[in-house]
């Protein structure tokens, strides 16, 4: 890394991305991940605060977190690792099944379902051929039923990733699959960048 | 990224002034803009003399719940070694509300310096801001302006050249509704579920890590430069006694313009949704709005002459909480739309209280049957009686959030709900029994 994150914000990155190392083994004991366990412990008086960044970082990495996982971060906070699986499927943003390269969640919660989101939704579900929850078959995509994203007056709300699609209708679904299937061959540099993350120290 | 839109209601657009304005994001561009003088103006007061310009100028919590800021921040102990925290509340996840983001995606510095000078208030060495986990784009830019403002000085040791040192750390939630109230996300900021408590202890006693705690909304934060900039009676100039200043609207549902919008507080409600967002995009009637958010009581139609202060969206029988009016259109099914709403709530209960959990999925469950037609007309006294088993009883007011809505939309809209009913007496026998379960919800 030619740059490194300010401790500031090293527990607070992206952790819903295209990139998919799928590292095998051990992700905080060593290079990136120890270093941002440490960025992050430095940032609270007590080491169970960086669960959750922790759980994220993990994410980043993988895409989601598998029970191992969840054994690594205890392991390396001193928790429990019951208690770490509690947390962890406390909160609905950690993945704990493999999700496509593109995740997309359709919020369809009330301003957005006032405005269509039930037929963006299905839309999406169509043209996928998924059932919600389900990686399609190329692995590009899955597409889940969200809650209230928190920018009801662009409804309807697309997360997909890290980034959030806005005024998003059904006839806009093809052309945004299309972009995002594109994007899938030549997005790995731009991907790359994501994953650096943000907040990083001037030079 | 979206502009916020303009309008001739807008006399008075304090807050939002660099929203839609990309130099403002970048500290270099906000300190031209006048950034950080209000910091180094708070820097040369001491923390009780910020707190009375505060509590002078009448500022309420932006929240939700509309505590009176300035007198939050005088419950924080005086004496006492052990240290304070500032939480920076983004968690915004009430269905209808999106002005949060706004503030931090086009203004990180105004809501940083806010934080500063409440950290200074409040004797806080460290300032935790909980983004909420899908604002990745938002925390983007607010990482970025954390590390210029420490590059600068702003945050750090020595904050602005003083002998007063206050750090900042964003912290990214990861999907839970309940983390944005205010025990739940000091515990999930502590690395616990996100899981309220019931008070005592208070916050200002004992809050995140144990110490000390002062909880802000983002919006609440970022109105404090300017108070501090210009004074409690200059923000007194708008809205009224009990309601003083501007405020953010969010708008939303079957709108011509939505978006977010700033008001002086106390603009007719009316005039917000006919003027500033151009009434109904389908030109039909409004049929019914809920003001504050999703967990703010229905108005019907013609409900909507009241004035939006915290007195007077409560004399009409609703709320102002987050100031998020979700418009609906003639056409607006009011049986589905309350489903949708009590769906939400029942998915995000944490679950430690019995009529939280079981009395949100009961209503849901309730509500799906009427919608398919498969309701009883007595279902309309079940949900009656929940939303009063609901009430008062719960360790935070989840519970209650659905009730405000609920019980409104059966007052007003009971003929929605009973039509449903109707098509019923025509179809087969089906879908007995559901209020005998319901006996064994025990709520
Ligand atoms: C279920 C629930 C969810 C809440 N969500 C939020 C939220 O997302 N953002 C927020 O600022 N306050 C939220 N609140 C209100 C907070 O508990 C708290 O009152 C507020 O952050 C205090 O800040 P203020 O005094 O500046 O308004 C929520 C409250 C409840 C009961
Ligand atoms: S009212 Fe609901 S959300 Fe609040 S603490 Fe009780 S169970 Fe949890
Ligand atoms: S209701 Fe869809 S973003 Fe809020």
């Amino acid at each position: 890394m030619s740059r490194s994150i300010h401790p500031a914000v090293a527990g607070a990155q992206p952790f819903q991305l295209a990139v998919r190392e799928r590292p095998d083994g051990p992700l905080l004991q060593t290079g990136e991940g120890k270093e941002r366990l440490e960025m992050v412990l430095s940032r609270y008086p007590s080491p169970r605060a960086a669960l959750l960044p922790m759980l994220g970082y993990v994410q980043s990495r993988k895409g989601w977190i598998e029970p191992s996982d969840m054994n690594e971060v205890a392991e390396a906070l001193g928790l429990a690792p019951a208690f770490v699986h509690s947390v962890a499927t406390f909160y609905t943003m950690y993945n704990k099944r493999p999700v496509g390269r593109h995740f997309i969640q359709v919020c369809t919660n009330i301003s957005c379902h006032l405005n269509g989101a039930g037929e963006v939704l299905a839309r999406f579900l169509e043209e996928t051929e998924t059932r919600q929850g389900e990686v399609s078959a190329t692995g590009e995509f899955t597409v889940i039923e969200a809650e209230c994203l928190g920018a009801c007056g662009f409804a309807t709300v697309v997360q997909v990733n890290d980034r959030y699609l806005e005024c998003v209708t059904a006839e806009k679904v093809p052309e945004i699959l299309k972009e995002l299937r594109d994007s899938a061959r030549s997005g790995a540099a731009a991907s790359d960048e994501a994953r650096r993350g943000s907040g990083e120290r001037s030079p | 990224m979206s502009y916020p839109h303009r309008s001739d209601l807008e006399t008075s657009t304090r807050l939002s002034r660099y929203q839609g304005r990309p130099e403002a994001r970048a500290l270099d561009g906000w300190e031209r803009l006048g950034g950080y003088e209000a910091l180094r103006k708070a820097c040369g007061m001491s923390p009780g003399e910020i707190t009375d310009v505060v509590k002078a100028s009448g500022l309420r919590g932006r929240g939700g719940a509309g505590f009176p800021t300035g007198l939050k921040w005088s419950f924080m102990p005086e004496g006492g070694d052990k240290p304070h925290y500032l939480c920076c509340n983004a968690d915004e996840s009430e269905p209808g509300a999106f002005k949060d983001r706004e503030v931090i995606r086009w203004t990180p510095h105004l809501l940083l310096e806010g934080c500063l000078i409440a950290a200074r208030a409040i004797r806080a060495e460290h300032v935790y801001i909980y983004v909420r986990g899908e604002f990745f784009e938002e925390t983007k830019v607010l990482n970025r302006a954390v590390v210029e403002a420490y590059e600068r000085g702003y945050i750090g040791p020595n904050v602005a050249g003083t002998d007063w040192s206050c750090d900042v750390t964003v912290h990214l939630g990861a999907g839970a509704y309940i983390a944005g109230e205010e025990t739940g996300l000091m515990n999930s900021l502590s690395g616990n579920r996100a899981e309220p408590w019931a008070k005592p202890p208070f916050p200002a006693q004992s809050g995140v890590f144990g110490m000390p705690t002062t909880v802000n909304n983002v919006e609440t934060l970022a109105t404090v430069p300017g108070l501090i900039a210009h004074g409690a009676e200059w923000y007194r100039q708008w809205g009224s006694d009990k309601s003083p200043g501007t405020k953010l609207w969010s708008c939303s549902g079957h709108l011509a313009r939505p978006g977010n919008y700033e008001f002086e507080l106390g603009v007719p409600l009316r005039d917000i949704i006919f003027g500033a967002c151009g009434g109904t995009h389908s030109g039909k009637a409004v049929k019914a709005v809920i003001p504050g958010g999703s967990s703010t009581a229905f108005l019907a139609g013609d409900e909507l002459d009241c004035a939006t202060t915290y007195e007077g969206l409560q004399e009409a029988g609703s709320s102002l909480g987050t100031a998020s009016p979700i418009v609906m259109d003639a056409s607006t099914d009011i049986v589905a739309a309350m489903r949708r709403i009590a769906q939400f709530y029942a998915h995000e209960s944490c679950g430690q209280c019995v009529q939280c959990r079981e009395g949100t999925s009961w209503v849901v469950r309730i509500l799906q049957r009427i919608e398919a037609g498969d309701g009883a007309p007595r279902d309309i006294d079940t949900l009656y009686d929940l939303c009063e088993q609901m009430t008062g009883r719960t360790i935070c007011v989840l519970a209650d959030s659905v009730v405000f809505p609920l019980r409104s939309a059966l007052d007003k809209f009971r003929a929605d709900f009973e039509a449903r009913m109707k098509q019923r007496l025509f179809a087969p026998a089906a879908a007995a029994g559901g209020s005998a379960r319901l006996a064994t919800a025990g709520v």
